[in-house]
This record gives structure tokens, C-alpha cells and sequence, in this order.
């Protein structure tokens, strides 16, 4: 059989650097896939004799975009480690950074990112702004309204994408894969859509705004220390609270009447497009609590997994049953190793010469994956020997499993409103349809822990929690939670009170890592298969659906020793082995 | 250097090179509710904070219109895209944003829709087409290690090293971007296991330094438009940083400053004295050897910043500032200074000028602190 390789690279609308090679058969097919990163930056090394309090400033540089997720992991995992409380008022402070944060990247991620995949803007041009108009009520959610869709205003983008057209030269929309066979909106359907794209990035700005309130500033907010939050001159301000309740409201009436909508067309848009509804071949997802409410509850509380699709099975996590594996990622092989024991030696081994389908769809000479051998930055993680997704997919049907209330309800009613079975969420369209409804999610809920937070405030005014490193004694603690791209979790070992060693396990990692040892392949390689592609000269169905995921690279790649460095090593203590 | 004259000279040469949109700027923004009011408006803020005189100000406005004839090129390299995020931030006036999608940004890969083979061609043509007159941007470190192979990009797996300097050959001006791209960022604190240098310690063209962690968008627009004004790179401090942006340091427009003046300081955090705003030098503030303008602009909107949210400053548009200001709740004069930078030269002298300013501020927080009578 006569098979060909594909090789994408950049994948562009990502953070970081990233490559993916499917091979197709005559008929297009895709009978294998190869997800590669292609830079390494070792912030582990780095942290290794730092000042514990300085690891959140040093892990929050793993990345700009979840600009938020690995600050919180990187403190409260040093606070884990010398056994430390945080108050209340500092956990739920840090809950409402985390709804800014989820607010800010879903829908940056839906409309600036990933939008481009479904939406044809050139396309828009052809629709009639009054029915676009009108078409927008069908989708919104029970109660609300459209937003951005009067027919006043679709014209108005229809002009100002027809300026921008006339131009002559698109700038960064250049060489998009508009007209594509697999783009599935009626004009109208693209018009109101890129009508949200441009509100979008007035809205992610409030949501950036949100998270400054209490957080100082967004990227890379400053407002937390081992121990607790320090914007308590905020924290006391009514005019500094209202602000955020009243950004709150206006992001989670956004996320109902856009973002909500908007997937509910897609779904109705796409239900028949093979490559976006093909079923993943993975069928195992895995979660962790996230968003603190209250002194016991969270939003979304399960800490387990599901198997082989079963909704009707949760099982709980074992921390210890966490590895990861080398075999395909550019460091001398361990074997399965638990992130406390882990161990990397550097390898790089590079592409090896092939042959790829360029953009005109030749045969022509390009660097490949040494499939047999190493081809990644990325390790393997598995849970019990065995891949997982993680993500807003994962965090939904878990947590439905587990039977959320509230997730049952967002995820019920969203599914009745399509006419989609369950079955559906297990798919590229599923995948963008979860990260939506775990937004909706927090629009409807979430304001429960800012109440929480108020009521506490008017009786308890500390954010801090006092704490000493001793010197002599040795400590460890980690950190696992749900962040926008899924589960992430930190481990440290602290000595000499400074850090001996430091681990992260990210989702993208999960996600995005090449086989594993046994052959085992991750998401976003085994669930390309079997995928047609209309052209392979302009793969865009697979560039949508790495896409779905939300792929992080630079959290990805970051996770590495130099040379001969061990990391350090110790037993897993059970005490952590359950949530 | 402030002559009108010359900058008019220089945006009258711009306006004979072809543009790419049909349309000037003014009648774009008018099209989109802005009032040529507003523009001049704008136009004079941004002139302020590039520190010219309000005169210069119809001299902006023109520099703006005639930024189409500027393509832009993005290129990440060792990052966490935070650099990108921050430009995406920028609102008021919204007008930066329409300025920003103005100059013709050809390549980006953050927002650009093509991937893949699609984004070859398009940063190939870029190159091509423009060549010479292009704005690069550089956000990341550039590995430079071992022949730089812990980064490659694209389908020949060219190294990030070799597509920077071959993309740098033909850059009308180079600006690195935050505080990895001018001086290496985190992935070069030590022990920097991939090399990561900030992008001028390999190329031989002049680079203007844009740092931060990440950089105002305010400050990233400012120096393209400065670029447009002059020609050149705008004036610049030590570090090769705009002096308009990086000219003052944070302590010296602090709102917390009188706090500092008349020794009130917080001890700790969650105190009542970080209730009451005090100063936070004692609790590890660099704002003192800091060179922003963090505390006049802010984030956000104006929002916020680190110090009102009650955390100090970590220092984060200096060189070497992961090592050389840690840690970071600590003042910096309380503990030996020891930098593990490679480029030894550079830091020591930047250790003594550190050392001495260190000491002398904490000479002083000592000394108010013992007049305080609240203490």
C-alpha cells in the first residue's frame, strides 16, 4: 500500500512550538500520526538551590497564555510541601483568578485561535446581515438573547471586512484555508460568527481587566505568596469587589449569549462533517478538582477518570500510578518513571531525511520523525500504564460520571438543545463543545465563591498564613488541579531550604507526547487515525482538530534535567494518594 | 536629535514607497466611529509617552499614517507567548489596536491562519517581498547551545538560531521583544541549560531592547512608531532600552513612595500595615533598580500593578534580574549579591552600581525606619 507523510509544521493559533506528521493512504485516509516538539527550555533545571517562595515567579514564565495556572501551581505546591493553609479568603481570591483566567483563554482560545478553522470570513461577505440577524435567536440558550448580531451591526462588519479585503494583501489571514470543502457555515452562519470574533477581543480585555483587579496584572499576574494572596488592600475595597462581580456578569453573559451559541450552531453546522464528528480512539480521561467555592466544595470536584467512554463508571486517581516515559522523546531511556523519581538525560537525535506533501500537494523533500526512534521534546505521561486525555473535555464527562450537579445540568441541557447524544462529546467537535460548556459552567455558578469570599471577608480579615522553612528538616508536596488545558500538577522536594527538585507534569503533555515504551500512542497521535482529508495540500482537518485540545507547548517542553543531573528520588507518599 | 525638520524629511521618503492599503489611516479610523479629533488625540498621548514635545505631536499622527509602508514580521523563539498576550491587551485608546493590524503584520504565528506549509510560504514571501524594509520582531531567547538544536521550526527543522540571523539580514529594524528576546529571559538563569541568549548577543545589526515580563503593549507600539519617525533606533540607556519607556525607575513614581519617605513599611504580608499601603521595599521590592514605567502606566487599562496589588516589584525589565534579584520577597541590600551570569564583565559592573544604590537604600529604609515614631 502506497502511503504518503504529511508533515505540519509550524502549527500556527498555538502557544509554542509544535509539529504534527500524518501518514495517508491513496484514498487519503490517515493510517498514522506523529505529534513532535521542537523546543526545549528546562525550567526545572533552573529552579533547582532557588528560594522555594521564588518557584511560582519561575514557573509562571512556563507559560504566557495560561498565564495564571502554573504561578498557583508552583506556590501551592511549595505550601503543600511545608504543610501551610492558606486562608479562605486567600483560596477563593485565588478561585476568582482562576474564572478570569478560564474566561480569558476559552474564549481567546474558541474565537482567535480555533475560529479560524470553522469560520470562513471571506465567506461572510456573500450574507445577508438581516437574516443572519434573525438566525442568531435560534441559538442562544433558553432566556437570553443574541449579542453582537443586530442586523445594524453585521453590516457594519461586513464593511469593515470588506475595507480590509480591498486591500489586496490579507496580512495575517493570508494563505487561510477559506473556501476549504470541509468549512461548513452558510454565510450567514460565518458572518455572525466573525461578528463575535471581533468582539472577542474586546471581551478578552475585561476578563484580562478581571484578573488585574485582584491579581495586579494579566499576563503574569503578581499577587500571590506562600501562604496566601497579598492584594488585601483590594480585598477591602467594596468599589474593587463590585468591579469584579460586574466584569464577572458581563463575561458570563458573553459566554451565554456568544459562545454558548455559537457552539450550538457548529453543532448544527457540522453534525455531518466526518472529520470533525469521528469518534476519538482514546477513551480514557482523566481530571482533577478545580475552583475552590468554598471551605470544603469545589465547582468542579472529581478526582479520577472514566474508561473506554463509560459514562456510567468514575473511578478514583492514585497519585502513585503517575509515569512517565522516554522511549520516543529526545533523552536517553528510564523506563517508566513516577514524576518524583524522574530522570532525564538530554538526547537530541533530530529528523531524519523524508519526504512530505507540500502546499501545492508534491512530493517533496522534507525533515521527518524518526518514527522507530526518537522524535519528540515531549515525554509520555500514563496513568497505570495506560494514556489518558486530559482537558475541558475530560473535566466535563468526569465530572459527569461522578454525577456533578451542575455539570450534569449545563451538559444535559446543551445536549437536548442540539439533539446530540452523549456519544458526540467524544469527538474534535465534542472536544471544542466541552472547553464551552466548562465555561458555561462557571458563568452560571461561579459567582457562588465571590459571594462565599464577601461573606467571609465581613468576618475574617487575614490572607496570609504565617510559615517558616527549617533548615534541617526536608520537605515535599505537590500540587494537582484542573487548568484550562487540563490536569497539571507540580512536584518539589525542598532541602537545605531550597528546592532539591522539581517536577511538572502538564496537560499538554498528556495530550500532545509521542508512544510510549509500549507502543501505546497519546491523544493527539491515536485520534488522527483514520481521519480523510479533502487535501492533503491544506490539511485542515487535522490542524482543527490538534486545535481542539488547545495544545500548550511551551508547558509541554519545559519539563527536563540537564546532563547527568539526577532529580532526586523518593517514594511516593500515600498520604497523597487520594483527593 | 529632536528635529522636526529631518523626521518630516524621513516620513516624506516613507510616503513615496508603495503602501498596501488604498485608504490613509485618518479615513480607516473614521470609518470606524474615530473622529479625526480622537486620532490627534491619540497621536499626542503616544508623543508624550515617547517623551517628544507636544509639538511633535501632528508629527506622530503623520508617522502613523504612513506605518502601512512597514510590514511586520513576528518571530517566536525560546517563549511563553505572554509577549503576544500583553499586545493583545492593548485597548485604550482601542485606536492601538487598529494601528497594530495597520502596520501590516505579514507574519505571526500566534494569529496568523495559515499553518504548516501555508505559514512557510507566507513567511517566505515576506522575506522576499519586503525585503530590507521589514520590521522584525523577535519575541523569545534564541538557544544557542550545541548549534542552537533545542529549537527548529518549520518543515526542514531550521533552527531558531539560523532563521533569526537570516531573517535579521534583511530587517529594516530589529525589536526584541520582552525581556527574553533582549537579554535571554528565564530559560537563561542559571544554570541556562540550552545557552538562551537575548537576540543582540548573536546578531551584528543594532537590536532595540523592549523588556519586561511581559512588556506594556503601550511600550512595544511606542518604539515601532519610533522607528517610523526616525529611522533609526530611538535613544536608548545602557541596555539599548527606549529611553522613553525605560528611562525612569519604578520607585520614582511609586504611589507607595511616601510610605518609603517617611519609613512605613510592610513586615508582612496580610499585615495591618499592608492593609494601610505601606511601602513594600522591606518585603523584597526592586522598584528601586528597576527601570519602567510600570508605575505611571500601569496594566490592564490602568487597572492595576503588581505594588497595588501589594506585592513589590521582582524587577523584571533588567538583565539577569531572575538570578541577580532573588529572592524575590527579599531586599535585594539583606543578602550577598551573586550573580551565576556567564557574561561575568557586564555584571559586575552592574553589581557595583546595584550594591552601591542597595546599600544606600537600605541605609535609608533603616534609618527612617528608626525616626518612624510609629515604630
Amino acid at each position: 500500500m502506497a502511503t504518503k507523510r504529511v508533515v505540519i509544521d509550524p502549527i500556527t493559533r498555538i502557544e509554542g512550538h509544535l509539529r504534527v506528521e500524518v501518514v495517508i493512504d491513496e484514498n487519503n485516509v490517515i493510517k498514522d500520526a506523529y505529534s513532535s516538539a521542537t523546543l526545549w527550555r528546562g525550567i526545572e533545571v533552573i529552579l533547582k538551590g532557588r528560594d522555594p517562595r521564588d518557584a511560582g515567579f519561575m514557573t509562571q514564565r512556563i507559560c504566557g497564555v495560561c498565564t495564571y495556572s502554573h504561578y498557583k501551581a508552583g506556590i501551592t505546591a511549595v505550601e503543600n510541601a511545608l504543610g501551610i493553609k492558606p486562608p479562605l479568603n486567600a483560596l477563593l481570591t485565588r478561585t476568582l483568578l482562576d474564572f478570569a483566567l478560564f474566561f480569558h483563554d476559552h474564549i481567546v482560545h474558541f474565537y482567535q485561535l480555533h475560529a479560524l478553522d470553522w469560520v470562513d470570513i471571506l465567506s461572510a461577505l456573500q450574507a445577508d446581515p438581516k437574516k443572519a440577524s434573525e438566525e442568531a435567536f435560534k441559538y442562544v440558550p433558553k432566556g437570553y438573547n443574541p449579542i453582537a448580531t443586530g442586523e445594524d451591526e453585521l453590516r457594519e462588519v461586513q464593511k469593515r471586512v470588506a475595507n480590509f479585503a480591498k486591500k489586496g494583501d490579507l496580512g495575517p489571514f493570508k494563505n487561510a484555508y477559506f473556501g476549504h470543502k470541509t468549512m461548513k457555515f452558510t454565510p450567514e452562519q460565518n458572518l455572525i460568527a466573525l461578528s463575535h470574533y471581533l468582539k472577542t477581543l474586546e471581551m478578552q480585555r475585561i476578563a484580562a481587566q478581571m484578573m488585574a483587579i485582584f491579581g495586579g496584572k494579566n499576563p503574569h499576574p503578581q499577587s500571590l505568596t506562600v501562604g496566601g494572596v497579598t492584594c488585601i488592600m483590594d480585598l477591602q475595597d467594596p468599589a474593587r469587589l463590585a468591579e469584579y462581580m460586574t466584569k464577572f456578569k458581563e463575561l458570563a453573559d458573553y459566554t451565554n449569549r456568544a459562545y454558548y451559541a455559537d457552539i450550538v450552531m457548529a453543532a448544527a453546522a457540522y453534525g455531518n462533517e466526518p472529520s470533525v464528528v469521528q469518534k476519538n480512539n482514546l477513551g480514557n480521561y482523566l481530571t482533577y478538582r478545580t475552583m475552590q467555592t468554598s471551605a470544603n466544595g469545589w465547582l468542579f470536584d472529581a478526582c479520577g477518570y472514566i474508561k473506554d467512554f463509560d459514562l456510567g463508571k468514575f473511578y478514583e486517581i492514585d497519585e502513585s500510578k503517575i509515569e512517565e516515559d522516554v522511549t520516543h522523546s529526545w533523552y536517553k531511556d528510564t523506563g517508566f518513571r513516577h514524576p518524583y523519581n524522574g530522570e532525564t538525560i538530554p538526547d537530541y537525535t533530530g529528523y531524519v531525511d523524508g519526504e512530505s506533501v507540500d502546499g501545492e500537494g508534491n512530493l517533496v523533500k522534507a525533515k521527518v520523525a524518526n518514527e522507530k526512534g526518537k522524535y519528540s521534546w515531549i515525554k509520555s505521561p500514563r496513568y497505570d500504564k495506560e494514556p489518558m486525555e486530559v482537558g475541558p473535555l475530560a473535566c466535563m464527562v468526569v465530572n459527569y460520571a461522578k454525577g456533578n450537579e451542575k455539570v450534569r445540568k449545563v451538559v444535559d441541557e446543551f445536549l437536548a438543545q442540539t439533539g446530540l447524544p452523549a456519544e458526540a462529546l467524544f469527538t474534535t467537535l465534542g472536544r471544542t463543545a466541552a472547553r464551552m460548556l466548562q465555561t458555561k459552567t462557571i458563568a452560571d455558578y461561579g459567582l457562588e465563591a465571590f459571594n462565599n469570599l464577601v461573606e467571609n471577608l465581613k468576618v475574617d480579615q487575614s490572607t496570609v498564613a504565617p510559615y517558616v522553612i527549617d533548615k534541617n528538616k526536608e520537605y515535599k508536596g505537590r500540587f494537582i488541579g484542573d487548568v484550562p488545558r487540563g490536569m497539571l500538577s507540580h512536584w518539589c522536594r525542598i532541602k537545605d531550604g531550597v528546592i532539591e527538585n522539581w517536577q511538572a507534569v502538564v496537560p499538554s503533555t498528556w495530550n500532545a507526547g509521542p508512544a510510549d515504551g509500549n507502543g501505546k500512542k497519546g491523544a493527539y497521535e491515536v485520534n488522527l487515525i483514520g481521519m480523510k482529508l479533502a487535501d492533503p495540500a491544506k490539511p485542515l482537518e487535522v490542524i482543527r482538530n490538534i486545535h481542539s485540545y488547545d495544545p500548550c507547548i511551551a508547558c509541554a517542553v519545559h519539563v527536563m534535567d540537564v546532563k547527568g543531573k539526577k532529580l532526586g528520588e523518593f517514594k511516593v507518599d500515600p498520604l497523597y494518594g487520594a483527593c | 536629535m529632536l528635529d522636526v525638520q529631518k523626521v518630516k524629511q524621513r516620513i516624506a521618503e516613507l510616503r513615496k514607497l508603495p503602501g498596501i492599503a488604498p485608504k490613509s489611516i485618518s479615513e480607516i479610523l473614521e470609518e470606524n466611529g474615530f473622529t479625526r479629533r480622537d486620532f490627534l488625540k491619540w497621536s499626542g498621548a503616544l508623543a508624550v509617552t515617547l517623551g517628544l514635545p507636544a509639538s511633535f505631536a501632528p508629527v506622530v499622527a503623520e508617522a502613523a499614517e504612513v506605518s502601512d509602508r512597514l510590514p511586520v514580521v513576528w518571530l517566536h523563539l525560546a517563549e511563553c507567548t505572554g509577549c503576544s498576550e500583553s499586545l493583545l491587551r492593548t485597548d485604550a485608546p482601542t485606536i492601538d489596536d487598529l494601528i497594530f493590524n495597520y502596520i501590516n503584520l505579514q507574519y505571526h504565528d500566534t494569529i496568523m491562519a495559515a499553518a504548516g506549509w501555508q505559514a512557510e510560504e507566507n513567511y517566505e514571501d515576506a522575506l522576499e517581498k519586503f525585503k530590507g524594509r521589514y520590521v522584525l520582531c523577535v519575541e523569545g531567547g534564541v538557544p544557542t547551545k550545541d548549534g542552537g538544536e533545542y529549537l527548529t521550526i518549520g518543515p526542514h527543522a531550521e533552527t531558531g538560531l539560523h532563521k533569526l540571523k537570516r531573517t535579521a539580514k534583511d530587517a529594516a529594524a530589529i525589536i526584541a521583544v520582552g525581556t527574553c528576546s533582549s537579554f535571554g529571559g528565564i530559560q537563561a538563569a542559571a544554570p541556562n541549560p540550552t545557552g538562551a541568549k537575548g537576540i543582540h548577543k548573536v546578531l551584528s545589526k543594532p537590536v532595540i531592547n523592549v523588556p519586561g515580563c511581559p512588556p506594556s503593549a503601550k511600550n512595544i507600539v511606542g518604539t515601532i512608531v519610533y522607528v517610523i519617525l526616525f529611522g533609526q533606533l530611538p535613544a536608548v540607556d545602557n541596555f539599548n532600552r527606549p529611553k522613553f519607556a525605560y528611562g525612569l525607575r519604578i520607585h520614582d513614581l511609586c504611589e507607595r513612595r511616601g510610605h518609603f519617605d517617611a519609613g512605613e513599611f510592610v513586615e508582612e504580608f496580610g499585615s495591618e500595615e499592608a492593609m494601610n499601603g505601606f511601602c513594600l521595599y522591606k518585603k523584597g521590592c526592586k522598584g528601586p533598580y528597576t527601570f519602567n514605567n510600570c508605575s505611571r502606566e500601569r496594566f490592564n487599562q490602568h487597572t492595576s500593578w503588581p505594588v497595588q496589588a501589594g506585592h513589590g516589584c521582582i524587577g523584571c525589565s533588567e538583565p539577569d534580574f531572575w538570578d541577580s534579584m532573588a529572592p524575590y520577597e527579599e531586599p535585594l541590600a539583606n543578602h550577598k549579591f551573586s550573580s551565576v551570569s556567564a557574561d561575568a564583565t557586564a555584571d559586575k559592573v552592574g553589581i557595583t552600581i546595584l550594591t552601591v544604590a542597595g546599600v544606600a537604600i537600605a541605609a535609608h529604609a533603616a534609618i527612617s525606619a528608626i525616626k518612624n515614631p510609629k515604630e
